[in-house]
This record gives C-alpha cells, sequence and structure tokens, in this order.
C-alpha cells in the first residue's frame, strides 16, 4: 500500500486552488538501494526535497530463522544465530548461549568467561569500526575511511579465524563455555592488535571529527529526544547517544563484566554526529576492557563438565538471556518443554527496534539526510528480519 | 579557521598514500590469485572424511553411525549404511558408508559434525576453490571425494591431527593390551588345568 493512499499529510499550501504548489512525491527507497545496508526498502512521500512521510517495508530477508530454531536441536540453534547479524556473529552465540545457561542453570568456567569477554569486545571493536566506515561512505566519502575501517577490522577477523575457524560465521561459544581454546601465541598476537587499535582510533579521530562537511552534514540532523528514546525502547549506542545511561553490561553485569572498570559514553543531542562520536568513545572503552581482561584471563578448562553438548535436554521452563550487543540490546527468549528443541525460541534483536524511530528522526529532513540518517541507526538486515 | 578539519583529514590520507611507500606495514593488500596469504591453521569449511592406510575404501574411519546425519543443522549429510561389516584399518569388522553424500551447497561450514562423531572420522577441510558449472551435481560430493587420506589432515590442520592420531593410537594400545591380556587370561584358564606356572602374574603384567 503506498504511502499517499494511507495518510492525508497537510501541505504548506492548497493544491487545488495554488497552481504554483507542489504535490507529495512518491519515492520508494530500496530495496536494492545501495545505501540501504542490505534489502530494505522506504516508502517516502516528498514534498519537493522535505520529508513528509515515511513507511519502513522490510521482510526481503525473512529466513525463518525462529521457526527453523525450533525444529532445531539446542546445539542446532547455535550456528544460526550466527546469521542473524552477520557482521558480529561472536556476540550472538554469547546471548543464545546466556539464554541456555540460565534456562539450565548452567555455571561457565573463569577461562571461558574471559575468552567470551575479549571476543566479545573485539566483535565491538570490528562492528563499530565498520559501521563508522560506511556511515562515512553514505555521506560520499568515495571510500577512504571504509577502507581504513575495513583494514582494522581485517585484524580482528584474522583473529577469529585463527581462533574459531571462520571469519565471520564463528559458531564459537556453546551454552557452558567456548568450543575451543586460544591457540598457542593468539593471545600474544590479540595483545598487539589490542595495542595498535588506539592508533587507528586517532587516525580516524583527526581524519574526519573535525571535518566542517562532517558537521554540517550530521549535527542537529536525525534527533532522538531523550523522551522518545526511553519511549521507543531504543537501546545500545543509539539509546546512548541521546543521554539514556542504558548500558546492558553496566545494568545486568552479565558475564563478568563487574571486574572491568570502564565508562559508559553519553550523548547531548542524540543527533547522527552524537551518535558517531558515541561510537568511536565506546571503541576506547571497548580497548580499556580487552588491556584488563588480557591481563587478568586465567588458565584452566573452557567447557562446564557436566554439560551435555549432544543431546541436551533442559528441564521445562523458559528464560531470557539479554547481553549488550554492538548494536544494543540482543536477547534471546527461550521455552523449554523438557525435549531436545527448544518450544518457542524468540530473538528480540537491537537493529529492528532501534529502526521503529526513523520515521520520527526524518520528518522535515531532506532525501539525502535519509540516508545518513539510516546508516547511523547501524542495522543489519539479518538480524531486522530474521 | 574554517576548512582546518579538512585540511586535518587531507594530512591524514596524505601520510597513508606516501607512507605506503616506504613502510610495508602500510601496504596491506595481498594480490589474490599470484599472491596468496599462509592458511591459519584453524580454517575450515567444509568437510571431509579422514582415511588411514593408503586404501580410500578399506581405511575410511567412519563406521556409519548416522550420528552427523542427524546433527547436521541444515541436512545436508546423506548416509546409507552398509548391511554387511568390513575390517577397518586396525582390523575389526565394522559397519561402513556405503553411500555418504555431503551437498555443499547446502552445507553451512559450522563443524558441528566434527564436534558430534565419536570416530574422528570427519573432519573440516580448507579447500575453498570449488566453484563448478554444474549447479547440482557438482557441489555433491560423494564418498570418493570427500575420502582424504590421514597425510592430507596432517598437513592442513597439523596440531588438531596430532592430537587426534595420539588419542586414537592410546585407545589402540588400549584395546590391543586389552585383547592380549584376555587371550593370556584365556592361554592361562586353559594351561590352569594342570597347576598353573609361577610366574604367571607377572607375564600378565
Amino acid at each position: 500500500m503506498s504511502v499517499l493512499t494511507e495518510t492525508t499529510v497537510a501541505l504548506s499550501s492548497d493544491p487545488t486552488t495554488d497552481p504554483n504548489a507542489s504535490q507529495l512525491l512518491e519515492v520508494s527507497m530500496g530495496p536494492q538501494h545501495p545505501s540501504t545496508h542490505g534489502v530494505f526498502r522506504m516508502d517516502v512521500a516528498l514534498d519537493g526535497e522535505q520529508v513528509v512521510k515515511l513507511k519502513p517495508v522490510f521482510g526481503y530477508l525473512h529466513r525463518n530463522h525462529e521457526k527453523i530454531a525450533e525444529s532445531q536441536n539446542y546445539l542446532g540453534c547455535m550456528p544460526y544465530t550466527d546469521r542473524l547479524d552477520y557482521i558480529c556473529s561472536i556476540t550472538n552465540n554469547w546471548a543464545y548461549a546466556l539464554a541456555v545457561e540460565t534456562l539450565a542453570g548452567i555455571k561457565v568456567p573463569e577461562r571461558a568467561e574471559y575468552l567470551r569477554v575479549i571476543t566479545g569486545e573485539l566483535t565491538r571493536l570490528q562492528n563499530h569500526a565498520s559501521l563508522i566506515g560506511f556511515l562515512m561512505q553514505d555521506m560520499g566519502t568515495s571510500g577512504t575511511p571504509l577502507m581504513y575501517a575495513f583494514r582494522e577490522r581485517e585484524k580482528i577477523l584474522d583473529l577469529f579465524e585463527a581462533l574459531t575457524g571462520a571469519r565471520m560465521m564463528c559458531n564459537y561459544m556453546r551454552f557452558g563455555g567456548c568450543r575451543v581454546d586460544a591457540p598457542a601465541g593468539w593471545l600474544q598476537q590479540t595483545q598487539k592488535v589490542i595495542d595498535a587499535f588506539p592508533k587507528f582510533l586517532d587516525e580516524f579521530e583527526s581524519l574526519l571529527r573535525t571535518n566542517e562537511i562532517l558537521m554540517a552534514r550530521t549535527q542537529g540532523v536525525g534527533r532522538v529526544s531523550r523522551e522518545l528514546a526511553i519511549n521507543a525502547g531504543l537501546t545500545g549506542p543509539m539509546a546512548r547517544a541521546s543521554g539514556v545511561n542504558y548500558d546492558l553490561r553496566k545494568v545486568d553485569s552479565y558475564g563478568i563484566y563487574d571486574r572491568f572498570s570502564f565508562r559508559v559514553p553519553l550523548g547531548e543531542f542524540g543527533d547522527v554526529y552524537d551518535r558517531y562520536m558515541i561510537r568511536l568513545l565506546e571503541m576506547r572503552e571497548s580497548v580499556e576492557i580487552l588491556k584488563q581482561a588480557m591481563r587478568d584471563i586465567p588458565s584452566g578448562p573452557i567447557m562446564d563438565p557436566g554439560t551435555k553438548i549432544r543431546g541436551f535436554r533442559p528441564k521445562a521452563g523458559e528464560a531470557y538471556g539479554r547481553i549488550e550487543a554492538p548494536k544494543g540490546e540482543l536477547g534471546f527468549y527461550l521455552i523449554s518443554d523438557g525435549t531436545g528443541n527448544p518450544y518457542r525460541f524468540r530473538v528480540r534483536p537491537p537493529s529492528l527496534i532501534n529502526l521503529t524511530v526513523l520515521e520520527d528522526m526524518c520528518l522535515g529532513r531532506n532525501v539525502a539526510d535519509i540516508v545518513i540518517i539510516l546508516g547511523s541507526v547501524d542495522i543489519v538486515l539479518g538480524e531486522v528480519d530474521r | 579557521m574554517l576548512g582546518q578539519g579538512i585540511l586535518k583529514g587531507l594530512i591524514e590520507t596524505a601520510r597513508n598514500f606516501f607512507g605506503s611507500y616506504v613502510n610495508k606495514d602500510r601496504l596491506t593488500t595481498v594480490q589474490f590469485p599470484e599472491e596468496r596469504l599462509p592458511q591459519i591453521e584453524a580454517t575450515r569449511d567444509f568437510p571431509l572424511l579422514v582415511y588411514d592406510g593408503t586404501d580410500w575404501q578399506q581405511g575410511l574411519r567412519c563406521v556409519a553411525c548416522l550420528i552427523c546425519e542427524k546433527a547436521c543443522p541444515p541436512q545436508c549429510i546423506f548416509i546409507e549404511k552398509s548391511t554387511d561389516k568390513k575390517p577397518d584399518a586396525t582390523g575389526k569388522p565394522q559397519f561402513y558408508p556405503a553411500r555418504f553424500d555431503i551437498d555443499i551447497s547446502v552445507c553451512m561450514s559450522c563443524q558441528i559434525c566434527v564436534e558430534v562423531c565419536p570416530f574422528d572420522a570427519i573432519k573440516m577441510d580448507v579447500e575453498f576453490e570449488l566453484s563448478t558449472t554444474d549447479r547440482f551435481g557438482g557441489l555433491l560430493l560423494d564418498k570418493q571425494q570427500l575420502a582424504k587420506s590421514n597425510e592430507y589432515y596432517n598437513r592442513i590442520h597439523p596440531t588438531e591431527a596430532g592430537a587426534v592420531d595420539a588419542a586414537l593410537a592410546d585407545e589402540r594400545a588400549k584395546a590391543e593390551a586389552k585383547l592380549r591380556q584376555a587371550a593370556e587370561a584365556k592361554a592361562a584358564a586353559a594351561a590352569a588345568t594342570p597347576p598353573p606356572p609361577p610366574a604367571e602374574k607377572t607375564v600378565i603384567q
């Protein structure tokens, strides 16, 4: 259904009486539009250059994830969670593992917790790095910042490959621990990458942070007020850019996050520039967490010996496991009926819920701003449509 | 001053551009088909079947227990169990897969089959240049295409394969010792009708 027939929009002047009055133009942005970060469509009604109505249309990448998971055993669901938010598969694994662990009351060994924090924070680094690269690409920087960001991301993906065997579809965590221990030399290699990362952040900041064109394009664009952020249930960097102090690593301190000292950067205006800066600052905090985790990581087992991975049958019940994924609160809600596969498997994807304020951010802005506003939300359609 | 930020960024770009002529670290691109990065040891893509010895038909470790077929999340493994038993590499009669197909166009490289296999028979390959013009048959690998020697497995995943080989050798030694012990006990029992020799206990140990 078209946007125009759905609502009557008040125009600046009445087209029936004023011959020079503008008519609304309906534009369908996507699903093949390159800046929509996947197959995502926006039905936009334009008055001249201004957006008067925007309707997000998604579902083009729907893969029946939740239903497939309900027909799988608990172990078989794990590789499917990789494919939700395919940029950061390890945090998806973690959220699902956490949900199953809550369901069955499994304790995770110390070393596995540290490995989870290290891989999780590395995931955050590479997600934020690629996001700021993509965002600059959306603004028309013709690749330079994106290539710099991908250069760093590549180093982290190499670490993932050395640890888990795959660059993106890591399938690393298991309920009760992690699949494999760090191979020889991996921790030293990781330490090197972590130590070199602040240099990249400095470089990226001097590249663009004070760039006048960037500031003109982003400051005051796509504002989300604090109230709206709370009411719409935004989480992650989107909410923190609007000044909502809500970070699950602090609020929930799942895993062992209460052992690390780090700060939660907060934005003031909730515009695109704030969201960009929040990511840069969060990466610095992630580096701090990584340094502490690398310092403290103990040796020991990485799997809970009492957990049977194959033929795993938790007792009947329900559980919700949530973590602070790079994009926001990622939650898995599981209901078990005592059999080998989950009775209900529900994902709470941060991207989808952060997208709900898209129209509020875009109203009254120009078409060109839609692209960067969408870019600053940080969506991955694998997660939105599932 | 207006434009200061832009200049600052351009200096950074210039540093990267000219730096790439003097600093090798800044040259991150690899000219792929001619130049290749070394394979990372843990890398995995599609499954293979390990066989011991030189004959792939005789040496397959797989005993067609169907665990991987059941555990495979996208269900890309198809196994037909044999009706008769054949001696495996150690000479023990075992079932074998009469048919073992993996559709690698469906496989999602999760390596759950590797994790659940109790016989260390299925492992992950690193071969990635598998494109074919045959859309259906070309990506449906059968037993012969999947079978790779233990030497090959040792070459691509040395640490992992070394651990597997050690564990298998350990197991075989234990089984052999058990067999020997049983045989000796039998012989001792047979010999027990006359009074047992005094050195019997040390022989068993």
